[in-house]
């Protein structure tokens, strides 16, 4: 699914809404957790998950096409971790094996 | 009773300034789109369980600018408890893994996103 997708989606389901209101909505959501991430702040959506940032300390990396060492600056990653509503809900598809 | 609600959603907004909930994004569609509070909440929500549906169907989620959510296998292994060190086995499973596109890594690395980067 896309971003696209997932607009016409909302839309079908929201037939009293212009589709171009749908649209804002959805780019104020993803817009807003990069708000809050880029100013380190953490969202937190109970069964969903959160959306966290996590400090990655400078290194040395190398370029792997010419072995050359390059310096890796300190830097931030953005990192998602799933809920447990939605990490239980994805895991328990009917086509895999459970005990 | 409304009214109480709404005061204590006010309060959680203003005491946890590090941490966006729900409520925080429910505002923010309210302020921006000028659907009703109801609504707005109502909205965020069919927005995660859009996402939420389609990822336990195991479908990936690419939202361009922002990032890819997808669902991997991971396989049978033998793991180990930690504390008394007997082995167990750790069946396989689905997970849910989240890669942050180009814009959003420079987005909180306080770059302009669209300088260095090559996919969105």
């Amino acid at each position: 699914m896309t971003k696209s997708e997932l607009i016409a989606e909302l839309a079908s389901a929201n037939p009293h809404l212009l589709s171009r209101d749908i649209e804002l909505i959805v780019s104020t959501v993803f817009d807003e957790i990069t708000a809050a991430l880029a100013r380190g702040a953490r969202v937190e959506l109970r069964g969903f998950g959160a959306f966290t940032i996590k400090q990655r300390d400078a290194r040395t990396g190398r370029n792997p096409r010419t072995g050359e060492a390059v310096a890796v600056g300190e830097k931030v990653v953005p990192f998602f971790k799933a809920g447990k509503e939605l990490r239980e809900r994805v895991n328990k598809r009917p086509t895999g094996r459970r005990a | 009773m409304f009214r109480s609600i709404d005061v204590s959603c006010v309060v959680a907004y203003a005491s946890n300034m590090n941490t966006v909930t729900r409520a925080h994004l429910a505002e923010h569609i309210y302020t921006q789109v000028g659907l009703s509070r109801n609504e707005s909440a109502d909205l965020l929500e069919s927005v995660l369980e859009r996402l939420a549906v389609a990822l336990q169907a195991g479908d990936s989620v690419k939202i361009s600018g922002f990032g890819t959510f997808s669902v991997r296998q991971k396989g049978r292994r033998i793991g180990r408890n930690p504390k008394t060190g007997v082995e167990v086995p750790i069946l396989p499973r689905s997970v849910l893994v989240f890669r942050p596109s180009q814009v959003l890594k420079a987005r909180v690395n306080g770059q302009e996103p669209g300088i260095e980067d090559d996919a969105g």
